[in-house]
């Protein structure tokens, strides 16, 4: 005797968490009725495996029912067909939209394009994320990036009104818009030492200071997800930091003068001064080009986070050098940029901080 | 002219996308009430339109208000091809049409469509402007208020009880006629949707008229039902109670008001009849009669239907007045006959309602149920003989002027089952039935009608204690003029016991006899069959059978110990493929020992329980293509009044073989293992009462009790089960075939719920009052496929026992995170809807309660029943002649009779031997009232049937259930939207301020593509949540909260999975009401109405 229909409908919706769980990483009905059997949970309630296979397969369809409305989280608010308390629409949502930190390094900064996403099952291989999950992941990023590309107003802001989503998920799904969008490679192999969070910081204040958006009288066209053009385009006159001897020699001393005796690595950063400057420069002279923004972060390393490692430098002297070499500008009376300097140093300075970690 | 019916159209919201090219819609609205449409303008390019319509007008009588459905169709303007219907809203405004209910309907509506589901909401506001309608002739019955409750709904008070009204309404079923052959699924389901909305109005129409001329104004109990009988129609049938219902005021919500009854009396009396006699259309009836007039449409005459009440199988004197010589002092008889016979001249003293205001009931006889097999292809009016032979001809005919007939012959279908239930309920010595329902299963052509209800007593003391009024009198002195007129339709009254002439008496609400239910009805000498009666156990002074099995909730003053528990038995019995006659007498033949069986399992598994009563006893027949199915469900109790009962023993007939033996006694060892475990788990230990207490000898409790099978009797014309297998002792249950050694197994493999699990089919579980406030309700469908290779009984009933007990451990274990919980009104339906397939359908609640209270307050109920038992005592004899003599003619046999037993038990005979030696009346003391007749019967074509009214006066204030006082913990603070639905009339921890109105509604869905939907169960798992959100959306609409005694009557699920479509149908009503938690209650009368509390409970002030 085979059950041809078995169902459950409650009142009020019931939503089960950790089938919850399981139905978002991918498993199978199967594979999750086994992963709950090894839970436990037959010996907690004394319930055979066939009731947990018709539980299982109940929720997995109240879940499939879910997902259309979870795709635009203010209809599961408003629809009348489940009813379900608000804390619990909100946990839906936040889960939905949460995401693998193994899954998001390898699509961060990827065109999130049919192109990426046949190359999912590879991904699913090499992150041990499954398939199935790995498109759900890649099409919360994909719907959210369409939502809100062409939007105006603060990026993360739109994401948390359209997708009903906390604080920080919203801010983390920013990042991934913003990386998306200006395409910045994080493969790279000397990349993968990054966190997601790591990226996240940054892109948050990269949103912050670099885009359009950040500059006050902008208002009217207040873009988060493109990078400042004209900013860009300015940072250009950085270029005589390094490019003026004088000027790279007067910066080096007003830098060497004010750190002596309190680095540990004085004659290291003493020895190397030139090299860093000319790097972080050069970064910023470069980005008009779409080709150097995307290996803005293989710059920094290679630039700045890379020489500095090989030489031990603390993370403690890195920030006194950043500081010191930031500030110091402001005294060099021949560099007219002192607020382009700064827009693009106080940002760069952060992100490498949080970047120099092993 | 008598009613302006306007609607707004304000906005849609979450529209489909019509249009593939813009990914928008253009949609437009459609309002259509009877014949009138209008139209809003077409909102261009938006899935969110905001019509924000005129005010549309529809100016119509109260008749078509009252039938009709609005009608509001959301379509796509397409201006090349036709308009695309996006979906449809229907919205019964029977709720505008009574004062006290909802003034206007407000909300976002999902929209449906019978191919697509849900498809967006739409923004309607409805409002009903009703003219005063003092025309004597109308045919509407605006005002009339409709109940799903099977109580007096909470926040009213009955002044009177009239009794039973019915009604029914006959139509072709549009899936069957022959247009259906060329238009869309969707138009066809679209005609069937709307005739059946059409038909309920109708039919909600004709019953008010009825109430009306009660002068009732109220249907409580209200049981709409659809029977799709195919080709031969559709059936819309209606049972309820008629009552006069008086609104308490919402801030003295528990006192009664005194003066109302009276008032409500002098509108009575019979000259002042507002319907005047031209509208009866018996010619000769006399000026009082008009109580009754019919709808012109009706055919039928006055005098037939009284003659019909001739057919009446008992005298007008029953055998109550008959043995009340007997019983007790002629001043009782006296009473007894007065209100019998008041109760006798309606033609069916039923009462719909399974909980009653204190005092009401006197005693309980049992259950009564009747079944009959009817065949449906021949119900066609002999006038169209002549056709009949070609359907197809048939069908282009009108069916309004073919079917007016059609109605009478199911009428007297009814009408017989019901007379043979009041017969049966005469013969237990009752002159009423409660808690009465009526079920149809149909397969083909076939079709069983069942009709069950509990035997019982009414007060007779209410019409005693009115006599203080003075009006009373004056109501007698007419009575018999009254009936001399000649109607044997009385309209008679109780008269109301104000709550002074009861404090008068020293009757105080909250000590209710709380035994005095169980007492035997029936004159023990002339008992209707042979039963086991000891004298009850709470009082000492009356006789109580040993096992009482009802269909009513369990009385709010019954003493019980221990929790309750859900009882099922489920049964299969394979039949042969047939048809037409051949295929009725086969069912009507198997159907007696159906009962049997599922009655024997009953009885087994209340004894496994060491429990001694069943409440909400429901049997279902469900018959299919090649099998019938019984499932019985009840709540088991122990109830104080009644004795211990007895364990089972088990024998084999071949004692010879010693492993035989030892296996033998292996089982019964299992079973009184069982017995103990279970009376542990119900917490059942009924304090031992010491002899002395009674100073009459009463009977050990017995060890044991046997059940035979016997071979019933060989199946006559009419078939008249006698369960009590003549005068045959019985006591063991005989294992020698394979048949009774399942039977054992099953009884064992039956596992109880998981600790901190309960369950019942009654609206509370007895023994638990401390609800807290988190309620869920659900329904829960499984269909399973027999492997159709060898089918026997034995493994149908495995499969069919396997189906229901897996899908309880189901629901325990989808439950669990609300333990400590309680399953409450867990409403079983079965059906065949095909060879191979059994469809279970579930509703119920699951409601969480404090287990810490719950350990006191048990405590608590035990010392408080012996308490009462000995109040009781007291307060009986305060009854001047009424119990007492009773006593004391009952007594000096009783007790001689009693003392005979206790010395044979005495004897010094081992309790082994005892059990088989000591003739107890075996099986009948269990069944206490279980006559079924069955029977096939030609078809008489009855013309007419009459329904009588039955008045019952009561003044007794609300009082609620004892749990509801109970404040609930202030949790939980109701979000706005939310919705709640329940099967049970109340709600947790929380009080009903309002009710406001019926919910009924009929939805059918269609797919021709099941797979892409997800298959059978993402098919029917959508529309059932679909479902739910409409009753929600419509309860939300008129300003409610909740929705009480929700019940699904109707789950008719057709696949075809080879075509890729299935079909469903449901029927669903309930109660919408206004809730408002007790916490919150506290705070509104203390402070003032906070603006943010609640909108729906703070309109809910306003509006009252």
């Amino acid at each position: 005797m085979t059950n041809e229909l078995d169902i459950f409908v409650g009142n009020t919706t019931l939503i089960d968490e950790d089938v919850y769980r399981l139905w978002l990483d991918g498993y199978s009905v199967s594979d999750a009725v086994g992963l709950r059997v090894r839970s436990g949970i037959l010996e907690q309630t004394g319930a055979t495996a066939g009731v947990l296979q018709s539980d299982t397969m109940d929720h997995y369809r109240t879940f499939h029912m879910l997902e259309r409305l979870l795709h635009t989280p203010p209809k599961l608010l408003h629809q009348l067909v489940f009813q379900i308390p608000p804390s619990r629409q909100a946990l839906l949502i936040e889960r939905y939209y949460a995401f693998d930190e193994a899954f998001v390094r390898e699509v961060l900064g990827k065109k999130l394009s049919k192109g990426t996403k046949k190359d999912l099952d590879n991904i699913s291989a090499k992150t041990g994320v499954t398939l199935k999950s790995c498109r759900r992941q890649f099409d919360n990023f994909k719907r959210v990036f369409k939502v809100v590309e062409e939007m105006r107003g603060s990026l993360a802001g739109n994401i948390q009104q359209h997708f009903l989503l906390s604080d920080r998920l919203a801010r983390d799904y920013a990042a991934v818009v913003f990386f998306a969008n200006n395409r910045f490679e994080t493969g790279k192999k000397k990349l993968q030492y990054l966190t997601f969070g790591d990226l996240a910081f940054c892109a948050e204040l990269m949103i912050q200071n670099w885009t359009p958006g950040a500059v006050a009288d902008s208002q009217l066209d207040d873009m988060d997800v493109d990078l400042d053009k004209e900013f860009l385009q300015d940072l250009k006159e950085l270029k005589v930091l390094v490019a003026d001897k004088d000027l790279l020699d007067l910066h080096k001393s007003l830098v060497c003068t004010a750190l002596r005796g309190k680095l540990s690595v004085f004659a290291e950063m003493e020895a190397n001064f030139k090299n860093l400057s000319r790097g972080l420069v050069n970064i910023a002279s470069k980005l008009t080009h779409t080709k150097d923004v995307r290996d803005l972060f293989v710059d920094l390393v290679e630039k700045f986070i890379e020489p500095c490692r090989s030489d031990r430098w603390p993370l403690n002297d890195v920030r006194l050098f950043l500081n010191q070499y930031s500030a110091s500008v402001h005294s060099l009376d021949g560099f007219r940029h002192q607020t382009l300097w700064d827009r693009y140093m106080v940002t760069l300075r952060s992100c490498l901080l949080r970047m120099y970690h092993d | 002219m008598p009613g302006k019916l306007k609607v707004k159209i304000v906005a849609g919201r979450h529209l489909p996308v019509m249009d593939r090219a813009s990914d928008l819609t253009d949609a437009f609205v459609e309002v259509k009430f009877g014949n009138t449409t209008f139209k809003t303008d077409v909102y261009h390019k938006s899935l969110n339109p905001q019509w924000n319509s005129e005010w549309f007008k529809f100016e119509v009588d109260d008749e078509d208000l009252q039938d009709e459905p609005l009608q509001i169709t959301v379509l796509d303007h397409d201006t090349y091809s036709a308009n695309d219907a996006i979906g449809k809203v229907y919205i019964d405004i029977d709720p505008l049409l009574y004062s006290e209910a909802a003034t206007v309907i407000s909300g976002w509506f999902p929209i449906y469509d019978t191919i697509h589901g849900i498809r967006g909401e739409i923004n309607v506001v409805v409002k009903v402007d009703l003219f005063n309608d003092l025309n004597r002739f109308r045919q509407s019955s605006c005002g009339v208020k409709f109940f799903c409750t099977t109580s007096i709904p909470k926040c009213y008070r009955a002044v009177i009880i009239h009794g039973f009204v019915e009604e029914l309404v006959v139509n072709e079923d549009p899936e069957y006629q022959w247009i259906d052959r060329i238009r869309t699924p969707r138009a066809s389901n679209e005609a069937r949707q709307r005739l059946i909305s059409l038909m309920s109005g109708e039919l909600q129409r004709k019953i008010g008229l009825k109430v009306l001329e009660m002068r009732g104004n109220a249907v409580v109990g209200y049981l709409q039902c659809f029977d799709l009988e195919g080709e031969s129609g559709l059936v819309v049938r209606a049972i309820g109670t008629a009552c006069t219902l008086d609104k308490l005021s919402s801030t003295a919500a528990f006192l009664p008001a005194c003066n109302s009854p009276s008032k409500e009396m002098k509108e009575i009396p019979f000259n002042e009849d507002p319907n005047p006699n031209t509208h009866s259309s018996g010619p000769s009836t006399p000026l009082k009669n008009q109580t009754y007039s019919f709808s012109p449409s009706k055919s039928y005459s006055r005098q037939s239907s009284s003659s019909d009440t001739d057919l009446s199988l008992t005298p007008k004197t029953g055998m109550g007045s008959g043995s009340a010589g007997k019983e007790g002092g002629p001043f009782k008889a006296l009473l007894r006959q007065q209100t019998q016979s008041a109760l006798e001249q309606r033609e069916f003293p039923f009462f719909t309602l399974t909980a009653f205001p204190p005092g009401f009931l006197v005693h309980v006889g049992g259950v009564v149920s009747a079944r009959s097999v009817k065949l449906l292809d021949r119900i066609h009016n002999p006038a169209f003989v002549g056709i009949m032979g070609n359907t197809r001809s048939y069908k282009l005919l009108d069916w309004n002027s073919f079917n007016s007939d059609e109605p009478e012959t199911r009428d007297a279908w009814w009408a017989e089952i019901r007379q043979e239930i009041k017969s049966h309920a005469k013969a237990l010595g009752c002159h009423a039935v409660v808690g009465y329902s009526e079920s149809t299963s149909i397969c083909e052509e076939v079709c069983i009608l069942s009709a069950s209800g509990t035997a019982a007593v009414l007060n007779p003391r209410f019409l005693q204690d009115g006599t203080v009024e003075g009006c009373l009198e004056q109501r007698l002195s007419w009575q018999p003029g009254f009936f001399s007129i000649g109607s044997e339709k009385g309209e008679v009254d109780f008269f109301p016991q104000s709550q002074d002439s009861s404090s008068l008496l020293g009757l105080e609400e909250n000590l209710p006899a709380g035994c005095g239910f169980c007492h035997i009805p029936y004159d023990e000498l002339n008992m209707p069959f042979p039963a086991h009666l000891t004298y009850c156990y709470s009082c000492r002074k009356q006789k109580v059978p040993d096992v009482l099995f009802t269909t009513i909730d369990l009385p709010a003053d019954a003493t019980v110990i221990g929790k309750g528990c859900l009882i099922q038995a489920r049964l299969c019995r394979l039949k042969k493929k047939a048809q037409a006659e051949a295929n009725a007498t086969a069912i009507s033949n198997l159907l007696p020992f159906m009962e049997y069986e599922v009655h024997t399992q009953l009885m087994n598994k209340l004894k496994l329980k060491g429990m001694n009563a069943l409440f909400g006893l429901r049997i279902q027949i469900t018959v299919g293509e090649n099998m019938l199915m019984g499932l019985a469900s009840a709540t088991g109790v122990y109830l104080t009044a009644l004795p211990t009962p007895g364990g089972i023993q088990i024998a084999g007939k071949t004692p010879n073989d010693g492993s035989y033996e030892q296996h033998i006694s292996h089982m019964q060892k299992k079973i009184n293992d069982t017995i103990a475990k279970n009376k542990e788990l119900y917490e059942i230990n009924p304090p031992e009462i010491p002899e002395e207490i009674i100073g009459s000898p009463i009977p050990e409790p017995r060890q044991r009790s046997r059940l035979l099978r016997s071979q019933s009797e060989s199946s006559d014309e009419v078939i008249e089960l006698d369960l009590s297998h003549g005068k045959k002792d019985a006591f063991v249950l005989e294992i020698d075939d394979t048949d009774a050694m399942e039977d054992v197994h099953s009884l064992l493999t039956d596992v109880p719920p998981p600790s901190g699990f309960y369950s019942c089919n009654t609206e509370i579980m007895p023994g638990i009052n401390n609800w807290t406030s988190e309620i869920q309700m659900f329904t829960s469908v499984r269909v399973s496929r027999l492997s159709n290779i060898n089918l026997t009984n034995q493994t149908l009933n495995k499969n069919f026992n396997d189906l229901c007990e897996n899908l309880l451990k189901s629901l325990y274990f989808k439950l669990r995170s609300m333990i400590p919980c309680c399953l409450c009104h867990v409403n079983f339906t079965v059906s065949l809807p095909e060879d191979e397939l059994i469809q279970v359908t579930v509703t119920a609640v699951a409601i969480t309660f404090d287990k810490h209270q719950a350990v006191q307050t048990t405590k608590t109920q035990v010392e408080k029943s012996s308490q009462r038992a000995s109040i009781d005592n007291e307060e009986l004899l305060q009854f001047p002649l009424e119990l007492c003599t009773d006593t004391l003619a009952s007594h000096p046999f009783s007790s001689a009779k009693e003392h005979l037993e206790s010395t044979s038990s005495n004897s010094g005979i081992p309790a082994a031997q005892r059990a088989t030696s000591i003739d107890y009346s075996s099986f009948a003391d269990r069944c206490n009232s279980w006559i079924e007749l069955i029977k096939l019967k030609a078809q008489t074509i009855r013309r007419g049937s009459i329904k009588t009214t039955m008045p019952v006066e009561k003044a007794s204030p609300l009082t609620e259930g004892h749990f509801r006082q109970r404040s609930a913990p202030a949790c939980a603070n109701s979000t706005v939207g939310v919705v709640k639905m329940t099967p049970l009339s109340f709600i947790p921890g929380a009080k009903i301020t309002k009710y406001l109105g019926i919910i009924n509604m009929f939805f059918i869905r269609e797919t021709t593509s099941l797979r892409e939907e997800g298959g059978v169960s993402g098919f029917l798992h959508a529309f059932i949540a679909e479902v739910f959100a409409m009753v929600r959306a419509h309860v939300a609409a008129l300003g409610g909260n909740a929705v009480v005694s929700y019940i699904m009557k109707q789950c008719v699920f057709m696949e075809n999975p080879n075509k890729n479509q299935a079909q469903c149908l449901i029927n669903v009503s309930g109660d919408a009401v206004i809730f408002v938690r007790e916490s919150e209650l506290e705070i509104i009368s203390t402070q003032q109405p906070i603006a943010s509390c609640q909108p729906a409970c703070s309109g809910g002030e306003i509006a009252t």
